[in-house]
């Protein structure tokens, strides 16, 4: 199982690495919505991983069952899900915004900070 | 307190306090500011009668004892005569600086700049530690700069102040790696400590090394050629700075440190040439460039650069005699050549012009000030009763021998010494005497703040040399010592000895005279063979400059050209090649995992999930890519169910579900295009890298699944989880209990990024303003999702 996801997770990386390559804004934010699930699913099988018995401890134990899953990479994971939804939602808005203002989608043609054949800086003193 | 760690940093105070005095008390500030100091002139003469008898006195402070760097410092022979040049001579200026100012809406600022390059330049010839000594010798350049790019409205000024930096700041980094060589080589970052280990240094494989970076700092800020050039340009910054940083004090910080590590890198086969060769071309280059001058300020700029040079060839001579000259030359050189600065200060000042050929007959006007220029002037030249005579004695018997290369020196020196007798009289005589020449404003003679400075070295000048006895028992003799490294007697008096010395002393002047009458064919000779030569480093500095900035547009334009697709393969195939690098150096290639046993409906939601991303790259519309976006995560959502992990599970969902929502609300309302315009070739390019991370990645994360587990932290939570914090579902236990302040950052980023984007919808686009230029885009119209 874990060897199928950390296969699962290089899948993840190449799209998502692929995406951002792009020229497009668009597709670098579906890079990032991509990458960002591939990095919960690594620290998801770096705790190991083992099938269906979530870690609750039933009532009146005071343990969880014998091979119950790892608890500690699903509070990390939970937290990294939330905060890379916060960043999708910041970055399409971004997108959203740069694309009205800008009049493209392409990272080439937004040039507004670093203009194409920008003037010498003074020679003189 | 120790008295002498206060006077490091008395000249700071009152630097601070200059800009308030002024304004209070007008130009007579300079008579309180010069208090400061004149009090630290008598603390260090305090120290003389101690090192009269070879005494040395260290002190300081602990700086950083970690590292071992001490706020220390060594007064010997040495840096308490540079002290005493410094101190005294710089009260002599602030007081001159207090009349030549006199008015300037910027004295404040002035003084106090005068004050901090004072204690810059102190604290450089005081320190024992090398850091020190490098921190103090930046300040000067520093100090060094804004005082030359004082009247910072010209461009002159400006350019003057940059190549000064430029040239004299570089310097010092080469010393700081000189100073790293020379304390690695040792063990010791003190001078006090250095002095011991010469032939320790001189036999060290890297003795070289050390001694060409040490010439680069000093040769720079000696302004030997070919960098000489800097100096004259100098020139630009007012009169008081030309005479105390420029010919009295800053310029000698490279024959400072020459002398200073003549024990301990001198007496080498090195030492000996590239010295002699430096200083002598030097000193000519500035003697015959002086000539050519009009300027009085430059001519006395271009002797400066030739009298360095003359003091960096005898340092460099390896005679004990040519060290004693050097150190006669030296004291001699700072006390007429200040004065003489002043003078020619006084006369543009008074008469509105330095040109040496629109000046003639101020004698009238200017009595008390041409006192002092020609007095200073003999002593130039060498003639007695004055210190200078002594100086070019000692200078002759130190280098006069049969030998070629002695002789050969001793040409250069003549030549140079003669040329120097002409500008000194050029520059004292020239305006004084003669027919009375029309000037710009009617001359008189300067306020008693100018003319005291010049009178006062004028006649030390004198005093050195009538009481020879005691100037070298204080002075001469225990600088000389310092430098040499070995006791050394100076006896040299005014009374002139038949011998080797007065036949080339008298030779010398008689080249001179001859010379002197000749000046305005010279001149002539040599304007019209420099204008025949055409280049020099002064326009090769521009070049450089010029050059700089374009080398440096073509790196920022080729690193940063503003292409996110640059930056981005840049660093992902840096990531790529790193990840592959370590498994490669450290051999720890994950082992063949074995294949994955898996139920069926697991190998149905990873498939799902594989097709789906895959569905996301190779879509060929909008709609197509969001709906496989949504198709991985909710397959990514129901892996998680399957492995145990209900919550993850229920937020994947519910993430996921707003996501494509929101998307395809938002890509309606845009015209972005989701077709990939990659070529062939960058299509195959950006898959070689994404395929080349995701395989390391995949790599890195087998090798972490191939190695044991530790189970602690688990353990510990399914512990306590119910015992202690009274919680069943222990993911919920730790997100808001043992790791609730975790969970409240991420509110914290929830909140942030909600702002964030509420301040960007908020934002008035620039069409919609009324003077707005017209939009660059057609207004989005909504597109239904359905017409894709």
């Amino acid at each position: 199982m874990e060897t199928a996801v950390a296969v699962l997770t290089g899948l993840y990386f190449a799209v998502s690495i692929y995406l951002m390559l792009s020229r497009h804004i668009i597709r670098i934010l579906l890079g990032t919505v991509t990458l960002s699930t591939g990095a919960n699913l690594t620290i998801f099988a770096m705790g190991r991983i083992t099938r269906e018995v979530p870690p609750i401890i039933p009532s009146g134990l005071y343990l969880p069952a014998e091979g119950a899953a790892n608890a500690l990479p699903q509070a990390l994971v939970l937290t990294a899900i939330v905060i890379a939804f916060s960043l999708f939602a910041f970055l399409l808005v971004l997108v959203m915004r740069s694309y009205q203002e800008l009049g493209t989608d392409d990272t080439y043609a937004m040039r507004d900070a670093e203009p194409e054949g920008e003037p010498l800086p003074p020679l003189g003193y | 307190m120790d008295l002498t760690f206060l006077a490091f940093f008395a000249p700071f105070i009152a630097a601070a306090f200059a800009p308030v005095l002024v304004r209070l008390l007008g130009h007579n500030a300079a008579w309180v500011l010069a208090l400061v100091p004149a009090l630290i002139f008598v603390h260090f003469a305090g120290f003389l009668p101690q090192v009269a008898e070879g005494g040395r006195v260290t002190g300081g402070v602990q700086w950083i004892p970690s590292f071992n760097v001490n706020f220390s410092w060594l007064i010997d022979g040495l840096s308490l005569t540079f002290a005493l040049l410094i101190s005294g001579i710089g009260t002599l200026i602030v007081l001159y600086a207090g009349g030549y100012m006199k008015g300037h809406p910027q004295q404040g600022r002035f003084l106090c700049f005068i004050l901090m390059f004072m204690a810059a330049m102190q604290g450089l010839v005081l320190s024992d530690s090398f850091f020190m000594f490098f921190v103090f010798w930046e300040l000067t350049s520093i100090t060094s700069f804004l005082l030359i790019g004082f009247n910072h409205n010209a461009e002159r000024s400006r350019r003057a102040a940059m190549q000064a930096l430029v040239v004299t700041g570089g310097g010092g980094l080469i010393l700081l790696a000189g100073l790293i060589f020379l304390w690695n080589m040792t063990g010791v970052s003190e001078f006090s400590l250095l002095l011991g280990t010469g032939d320790l240094v001189r036999e060290s494989p890297f003795y070289l090394a050390a001694l060409i970076l040490v010439l680069g700092g000093a040769f720079t800020k000696s302004a030997q050629f070919p960098l000489h050039f800097w100096l004259p340009n100098a020139m630009e910054a007012p009169t008081p700075v030309s005479a105390y940083l420029h010919s009295a004090t800053m310029v000698k910080a490279g024959v400072y440190l020459l002398m200073r590590l003549n024990p301990v890198l001198g007496d080498t086969i090195a030492w000996e040439t590239i010295l002699p060769l430096f200083g002598g071309a030097t000193l000519l280059v500035g003697t015959f460039l002086a000539v050519r001058q009009t300027d009085l300020k430059l001519m006395l700029a271009y002797t400066t650069v030739a009298s360095l040079g003359l003091l960096v060839m005898l340092t460099g001579f390896g005679t004990e005699k040519a060290i004693e000259g050097a150190v006669l030359y030296l004291v001699a050189h700072s006390l007429f050549k200040g004065a003489l600065f002043m003078v020619a200060g006084n006369v543009d000042h008074e008469a509105g012009t330095r040109d040496v050929t629109k000046l003639g007959g101020l004698l009238a006007a200017m009595p008390i000030t041409f006192g002092a220029a020609i007095l200073s002037a003999f002593s130039m030249a060498g003639l007695p009763p004055f210190v200078g005579f002594l100086a070019k004695e000692e200078i002759y018997y130190g280098i006069a021998a049969s030998d070629p290369w002695s002789v050969f020196i001793t040409t250069v020196a003549i030549v140079g010494n003669a040329l120097m007798l002409v500008i000194g009289f050029a520059v004292a005589v020239k305006p004084f005497l003669g027919p009375k020449v029309e000037t710009p404003k009617s001359a008189h003679e300067a306020p008693l703040l100018m003319y005291a400075g010049p009178v006062l070295l004028a006649a030390l000048s004198l005093a050195a040399a009538l009481w020879s006895g005691l100037f070298h028992q204080f002075i001469s003799s225990p600088m000389a010592s310092a430098v040499a490294g070995a006791p050394l007697e100076i006896t040299i008096s005014i009374i002139p000895k038949p011998g080797i010395a007065l036949t080339l002393s008298i030779v010398t002047i008689a080249i001179g005279a001859i010379l002197y009458f000749g000046l305005a064919r010279l001149r002539a000779a040599m304007a019209a063979s420099l204008e025949a030569i055409g280049w020099g480093p002064d326009q090769g500095f521009d070049q450089f400059m010029r050059g700089l900035v374009r080398l440096s547009v073509v790196l920022t334009r080729t690193l940063q050209n503003g292409r996110m697709e640059f930056y981005m393969t840049a660093t992902f195939v840096l990531l790529a090649l790193w990840l592959f690098r370590t498994m490669f150096v450290a051999g720890e290639w994950p082992a063949v995992p074995a294949f994955p046993v898996l139920s069926i409906y697991e190998w149905v939601t990873v498939s799902i999930i594989a097709i789906g991303l895959i569905a996301v790259v190779r879509a060929k519309n909008r709609l197509t890519a969001i709906v496989s976006l949504g198709i991985q995560g909710f397959a990514v959502a129901i892996l998680f169910m399957l492995m145990g992990a209900p919550d993850l599970s229920f937020t994947q969902f519910m993430v996921e579900t707003l996501t494509v929502v929101i998307l395809a609300l938002a890509m309606t309302r845009l015209r972005l295009s989701p077709q990939d315009h990659r070529s062939a070739g960058q299509t195959v390019l950006d898959g070689t890298i994404a395929i080349a991370c995701g395989v390391a990645l995949t790599f890195i994360l087998l090798q972490i699944l191939q190695t044991p587990f530790d189970r602690t932290l688990t353990e510990f939570f399914n512990l306590y989880s119910y015992s202690l914090a009274q919680g069943r579902n222990i993911v919920n236990v730790i997100l808001v209990d043992f790791r609730g302040v975790d969970t409240f950052g991420e509110i914290g980023v929830v909140m942030v990024a909600g702002l964030a984007i509420l301040a960007l919808l908020r934002i008035v686009p620039k069409r919609s303003l009324g003077s707005a230029p017209a939009p660059r885009v057609p207004a989005p119209e909504p597109v239904a999702v359905g017409k894709e």
